[in-house]
């Protein structure tokens, strides 16, 4: 009880003094002027009013939207850190992988003798203006720049993690794990993901009308429900914005204005990973090579919008400093750098390319990328116990295809193919570039739908299901790499019935 | 003429023989123990052991280039059985300068019987003038609406070889000097003509990028027509991002490959195709079910139509059939143009995806052309392609009750799944000694 005031405090406290509560003060007042108003019942009609106008549904989609993004509740008397991740020895590895990255981050910075920031001139300012909506065109010279990490050295730090209260034995046997994950963390195992309502029904035109009525009623709740069956192709722009509670208010449009004009002032050191990112992946994807330019659009602002450092109050992560030289040279001050605390790495603008899909408007895609990335992709990056966080994902993965392929595993493993060696960049991008995009939508379709990333670990160990035959005849970790290298024919739904139904039998 | 990218292909060289002329023994019994595996591994891996080149006229099946076809095609007697893959005539549609006369002829009969609104549903070209013999109706028309963009294409070049825009008269003065040129000498290689065509300023973009569209169309028979439309194709993206400012740029403007893999920025390894199933899926996303269905609905009506115009004037013999690609593009209002038809389209592959597409694409053109007799000649569907056309439209079998029985859909799927496999094999289960009807 005291759990559920604390939060409805907390959601009202946040909802004080934005845009929302504004306008419905606004429209309350307007209210007043009806005739139907009575004094004796102000509040029943005020209320009765602000339902039938629409208000009320979107007081309940920003209430709704609050709760997904709640930090986790914990002792009063414990600290934030504590309360985002409670074990502590996963608190250290991301404490010690952030010092990593920042330090590979200034060392690049002092041997390009590149500032980490810096003001542009006029005249470039002037330029970038006029470019910006064909950044693409640009060729920087990229080659001094590296990605600061990439998955592959995060799976390191992950298969490195152990927890020290663990004695763990070096014997092999039927009841250890196998995999390359060494900590022991709660993972829903198959059946209990079957509970969960994870059948898959087709969309049939029976239910196009119903599609219609989602978008009218503009009901969150009801448009997440929904996704859980798949949105259909021509309605998934505005379930998905629906179900992030997305607008594209003219506030919005400001905001993402504002971080446009941020980007043309100053350049930033991590400008050019993105760039370098970009050119590196989706550029060469034959999907998403066209949408280059919106993805520097999308990238560069999202680098510099500090509305991104509140979902630090839920990651576990904390926002890289950086120190700054003062104006007077005498003091350093340490700064978040970059500004949304965010420091990109090989494979990150994967995440924006297959919302290129669904989205034009440069703002509109811009708030469905943020929402997105505050809600579900940071934390396949960022080290915790969550159970849609990267550790608990990847042990998922082990253990379903241990528990339900043991033979695969096991020779894998023999020929030193760990599973999660290929997996894990399926992982790490949530399919992203390894799915067709169709598919891959599919996929996110339910990501949002059950508010929750198992599924890509589910839909990971029944790629390996899939093929497992061809798997069972490799004999090297080159050769398992080459039989799950295209993953772009797989069709989703199918394989994922297969794996939760024939196998949870 | 054969599909470049496959470099198993050492057809035994030819004598004088025609290219890519394959022949069995003459035998019917014969017949079918060697198309077989011609047919079943496509002509680009026919160089093995089974097929053996053969001399003029001793052919059953010839996929010729239309140089051949002109040389030799009325000195050639063909059995019953035998299969070409060119009519006499094609040019007629593939021409530009023909195909736009046809058309236009076409659209002034359909008025005169059907009435305007009929007619115009043949507006899907945009305003043509063959030059030089139309040279002074397109200076009138030209005139008529100064500041736009005209593009002119020699008539029978393709790969956009030739082509250059324009905005101003002068640009094509110095042309028209030559340009009074005789009837007879067109036939020959030196002498070109052009089309005048109106430049369609706002394409539909994606991500500032102009595209067009491949469709491929085949036709078995012009009287009664009878045409597939092949559910793959793909979208062509230019390099380079749209702009009217610089007509120069023939980057920009002209989107295809051959053109595309000589720019600057031409990375071969990036790709500039979408599959159609993307481009139909993005578009869906964008607009919504409906409106995209409407537009593929305007799409197959442009086939219908362009082959409906060169009907009666095609000369229909039951050994051809013919593999159009045909060009379109959208506008920004996601009205479909046509540019052109292609007689021959292209079948080297840009990248492996591209193979599988055109291989996948052959093999079905193999199975309605049907040299086994496998088929019954009643089927709306054999792979990828589905009976668009045949002396009537076509509609789906399967009925949307509801929608109520009034609503017939056509029978075409571009752009979408395409399980040929699947139907091909529910489609050719051995039914020994079935005749074709």
């Amino acid at each position: 009880m005291m759990d559920e005031s604390v939060s409805i405090t907390q959601i009202v406290q946040r909802l004080k003094g934005t845009n929302l509560h504004s306008q419905l003060e606004k429209q309350a007042k307007e209210c007043l002027h009806k005739p139907e108003i009575k004094l004796e019942t102000l509040k029943d009609d005020v209320r009765r009013l602000l339902k039938a106008s629409g208000w009320e549904r979107k007081l309940q989609n920003a209430v709704y939207r609050e709760l997904h993004i709640l930090p986790p509740p914990g002792h009063p008397r414990a600290p934030p850190e504590h309360t985002k991740e409670p074990l502590a020895y996963m608190r250290k590895t991301q404490v010690n992988w952030e010092k990593r990255i920042l330090k590979s981050l200034n060392s690049m910075c002092t041997e390009l003798g590149i500032p980490l920031a810096r003001k542009r001139p006029v005249a470039e300012q002037k330029e970038l203006t006029n470019k910006w909506n064909e950044m693409g065109t640009d060729e920087p010279d990229l080659s001094k720049f590296r990605p600061v990490y990439a998955p592959k050295d995060f799976i390191e730090v992950l298969v490195g993690l152990k927890n020290p209260n663990n004695e763990r034995s070096e014997d092999l046997t039927v009841r250890s794990h196998w995999g390359l994950i060494q900590v022991s963390l709660n993972v829903r195992d198959i059946l209990q993901m079957v509970s969960l309502p994870f059948f898959i029904s087709l969309p049939s035109i029976f239910l196009m009308s119903r599609h219609k009525e989602l978008v009218s009623e503009q009901d969150s709740a009801a448009a997440q429900q929904y996704s859980r069956q798949g949105c259909p192709t021509g309605l998934r722009a505005q379930l998905w914005s629906l179900i992030l509670n997305t607008t594209n208010d003219p506030e919005d449009i400001t905001h993402y204005e504002q971080l446009k004009a941020r980007v043309i002032h100053h350049d930033l050191l991590v400008d050019n990973l993105i760039y370098k990112d970009v050119k590196l992946t989706a550029s060469n994807d034959d999907y998403y090579f066209v949408f280059e330019d919106y993805l520097y659009q999308v990238l560069l602002c999202f680098s510099r919008d500090t509305a991104v450092l509140e979902h630090f109050n839920y990651n576990c992560a904390t926002p890289p400093k950086s120190c700054i030289q003062s104006k007077s040279g005498s003091e350093q001050c340490a700064v978040v750098y970059p500004p949304n605390g965010v420091i990109p790495f090989h494979g990150f603008s994967m995440y924006v390319a297959p919302l290129c899909f669904l989205y034009n408007e440069p703002s509109k895609l811009y708030s469905v990328f943020r929402e997105m990335y505050i809600r579900y992709f940071f934390r396949l990056h960022s080290i915790s116990s969550h159970p849609s966080g990267i550790v608990s994902l990847c042990l998922q993965f082990e253990r379903l295809l241990q528990t339900h392929l043991p033979q695969l595993f096991y020779h894998l493993r023999e020929i030193g193919a760990q599973p999660l060696r290929i997996a894990f960049k399926w992982i790490v991008r949530a399919f992203s570039g390894y799915l067709s995009t169709d598919q891959l939508l599919l996929l996110w379709d339910r990501i949002l739908g059950y508010d929750s990333l198992e599924i890509v670990a589910v839909l990971a160990t029944a790629v390996f299901v899939f093929r497992a035959e061809n798997l069972m005849e490799v004999t090297s970790l080159a050769s398992a790499e080459a039989v799950l290298a295209d993953l772009s024919t797989l069709k989703v739904m199918p394989l994922l019935q297969i794996f939760l139904f024939a196998t949870s039998v | 003429m054969f599909p470049v990218w496959c470099n198993k292909l050492t057809l035994k060289q030819q004598t004088a023989g025609p290219k890519g002329a394959y022949s069995s023994q003459k035998k019917k019994e014969g017949v079918s123990a060697v198309l077989l595996r011609c047919v079943s591994l496509c002509f680009m891996l026919a160089s093995c052991i089974h097929v053996s080149p053969c001399s003029d006229g001793d052919w059953d099946f010839n996929w010729c280039d239309v140089g051949w076809l002109r040389e030799n095609f009325d000195h050639s007697y063909m059995e019953e059985h035998v299969r070409i893959c060119h009519f006499r005539n094609h040019y007629e549609l593939t021409r530009k300068n023909l195909m736009v006369k046809n058309l236009k002829r076409y659209r002034k009969t359909l008025e005169r019987e059907a009435g305007r609104l009929e007619a115009s549903k043949c507006d899907f070209f945009p305003c043509t003038f063959v030059l030089p013999s139309e040279y002074h109706i397109f200076v009138e028309e030209f005139k008529r609406s100064p500041g736009s963009t005209w593009i002119m294409k020699p008539v029978a070049r393709s790969q956009g070889k030739g082509i250059f825009l324009f905005r101003k008269l002068k640009d094509i003065i110095d042309w028209k000097k030559d340009g009074s040129r005789s009837e007879e000498q067109k036939e020959e290689a030196q002498v070109e003509s052009y089309v005048a065509q109106r430049y369609i300023e706002n394409p539909y973009l994606i991500a500032g990028r102009k595209f067009d569209l491949r469709v491929y169309v085949l036709v078995t028979s012009y009287i009664p027509l009878k045409a597939w439309l092949y559910r793959d194709g793909f979208a062509r993206f230019s390099n380079t991002r749209f702009s009217l400012s610089s007509i120069d740029d023939q980057y920009v403007h002209l989107t295809n490959v051959a053109v595309q893999k000589t720019s600057p920025d031409y990375d071969p390894e990036k790709g500039c195709k979408w599959q159609m199933q993307q481009l139909r899926q993005y578009l869906t996303a964008k607009h919504g079910f409906e409106t995209v269905q409407t537009l593929f609905k305007e799409i197959d009506n442009i086939f219908i139509r362009s082959l409906l115009s060169v009907q009666k004037t095609i000369i229909n013999d039951k050994h051809c059939f013919e593999l159009y690609g045909y060009d379109i593009l959208l506008d920004q209002d996601l009205k479909p143009w046509l540019i052109e038809v292609n007689a021959s389209p292209s079948l080297t592959a840009s990248s492996q995806e591209d193979y599988e597409l055109k291989y996948r694409l052959l093999e079905d053109t193999l199975h309605i052309v049907d040299m086994e007799g496998r088929l019954t000649g009643k089927e709306k569907r054999v792979g990828g392609f589905d009976l668009m056309w045949n002396d009537g439209p076509v509609y789906t079998d399967v009925g949307l009750e509801t929608l109520g029985s009034s609503c017939l859909v056509a029978n075409t799927h571009l752009g979408c799944v395409n399980d040929r496999q699947k139907q091909l094999q529910q489609l050719l289960k051995p039914f020994p000694g079935q005749k074709r009807t």
